[in-house]
């Protein structure tokens, strides 16, 4: 909190809980939305720009490992860096051929590590401490394009975002039916849709649950772990806020957000590990034969 | 928290970190691991396999001790054997040879004894003759008694 005498506790939390959006303004100037309205008001063409650039980020040290290790690695005995990864690879490989059953596939084990990594690292920023970031970047702003800091918002954690969450379920739907056509063909796929699972005189019945069900996948993947890690990140939000209310009850907040990281540990890798294997099922799915 | 392109930059960059990881991160680690669990495998069977040679060498090498010293043994009962015959031959020969030699020298003395009575008898006559002729000198024709003591000489 820069300047606590202007900011309110209810503005501190919304202040973290808005995306630093790049898009149209309503006079028509393109820039960096200065407010939560603004930000609604730009509509569907606008970008958030903290979640793309750290999620890229991300995404790109996590490549940058695993390929380093792939270019190097040995079939001989593994050392420190190679351990590590094939410890994931390994990991992420039995849990791909336990609930995978569709034949070979290479495409799975490559999306399933991907994605676990992937949603991990996303979901660690979490552990960073609320205001780090926000600050830095607020400030680095303000110093370099001399903007006013209250007015730069920064989003640490990408997957809080449901733009993220649902980009990546849609990616992950757009697989699904991509197998279900491939393996089922386009009428099988459209018989499954139809004739189950009362028969074909139920058609329409039919038609109506199956598409509530292929539906429901994509948003319950992205909702789910945009939920999680959204609450999860409010609690720490909600703890910040407790730092300006005096000794105690900082001392207090400092105990819950060590507490609460602690335990978002074993959520932030459970959620990227849900988010895994419900897609291998969910791709598995779209394989089987009815 | 509105839903705008985020989304679909999202999707995108989703599709590139796949299609980077299905392409160069996935095929060679695991290309890696496998390689690595079939040379665990394989040493794991030489070793098997060198165990069971072993196994076999061990009774190999014990039954060419065991016929090593079974000949062994049948060599030693052999020396003896051969020993105790040459003991044997030995006693034979050395009663043989004593035989030869006491019969050579029985026959040696037999001679010398024939011999000497040869001489004996060759000097007996001239011995009788000269003990005779002395004691009987003065009455005796020397030539009468010659003959007959030559006879006499002759019946012994």
């Amino acid at each position: 909190m820069a300047s606590e005498s202007t900011i309110t506790t209810s503005g501190y939390i919304k202040h973290h809980l808005q995306n630093l959006t790049y898009g149209q303004h309503e006079d028509g100037s393109w820039g960096f939305a200065e407010s939560a309205k603004e930000a609604t008001e730009m509509g569907f063409w606008a970008i958030n720009v903290d979640t793309m650039l750290l999620s890229v980020v991300l995404g790109g040290l996590m490549m940058w490992f695993f390929r380093g290790v792939a270019k190097t690695i040995s079939a001989g005995v593994p050392t420190g860096t190679q351990n590590f990864a094939e410890m994931i690879i390994e990991f992420i490989n039995d849990t791909v051929r336990g609930s995978f059953s569709g034949g070979k596939n290479d495409l799975v084990a490559p999306l399933a590590l991907t994605i676990f990594v992937w949603i991990f690292l996303m979901n660690l920023m979490d552990l960073v401490p609320v205001d780090f970031i926000p600050l830095a970047v607020a400030h680095g702003a303000s110093a370099l394009f001399g903007v006013d800091p209250h007015h730069v918002f920064f989003k640490v954690v990408p997957s809080t975002d449901p733009n993220a969450t649902m980009g990546m379920a849609l990616v992950v739907f757009g697989l699904m039916l991509f197998y279900s056509f491939k393996i089922k063909g386009t009428g099988g796929f459209l018989k499954e849709l139809s004739f189950e699972p009362f028969g074909k005189w139920a058609l329409p019945i039919n038609l109506v649950l199956e598409t509530v069900t292929l539906l429901a996948k994509p948003f319950s993947l992205g909702l789910r772990l945009f939920g999680n890690m959204y609450a999860g990140e409010m609690v720490f939000i909600l703890i910040a806020t407790m730092y300006s209310a005096g000794l105690v009850l900082g001392s207090v907040a400092g105990l819950l957000q060590v507490g609460w990281a602690i335990f978002h540990i074993l959520i932030i890798t459970l959620q990227a590990f849900i988010f895994m294997v419900l897609t291998i099922v969910y791709i598995d799915m779209a394989h089987q034969h009815h | 928290m509105n839903i705008n392109a985020t989304l679909i930059g999202q999707a995108i960059a989703f599709l590139i970190f796949i299609g980077f990881c299905m392409k160069y991160v996935w095929p060679p680690i695991i290309e890696a691991l496998d390689e690595r669990k079939k040379k665990i495998a394989d040493g794991l069977a030489a070793a098997e396999r060198g165990r069971h040679e072993q196994e076999l060498a061990e009774k190999r090498a014990q039954q060419v001790i065991h016929e090593a010293k079974e000949q062994a043994n049948e060599i030693i009962s052999q020396a003896q054997r051969r020993g105790n015959e040459i003991v044997d031959e030995s006693k034979d020969n050395a009663r043989v040879e004593g035989d030869r030699i006491l019969t050579s020298a029985k026959a040696e003395i037999a001679q010398e004894a024939n011999r000497a009575k040869d001489e004996l008898r060759s000097q007996v006559g001239a011995v009788a003759i000269a003990g005779a002729a002395k004691i009987i000198s003065r009455e005796i024709d020397d030539k009468a008694h010659t003959d007959l003591l030559d006879e006499l000489v002759g019946q012994i």
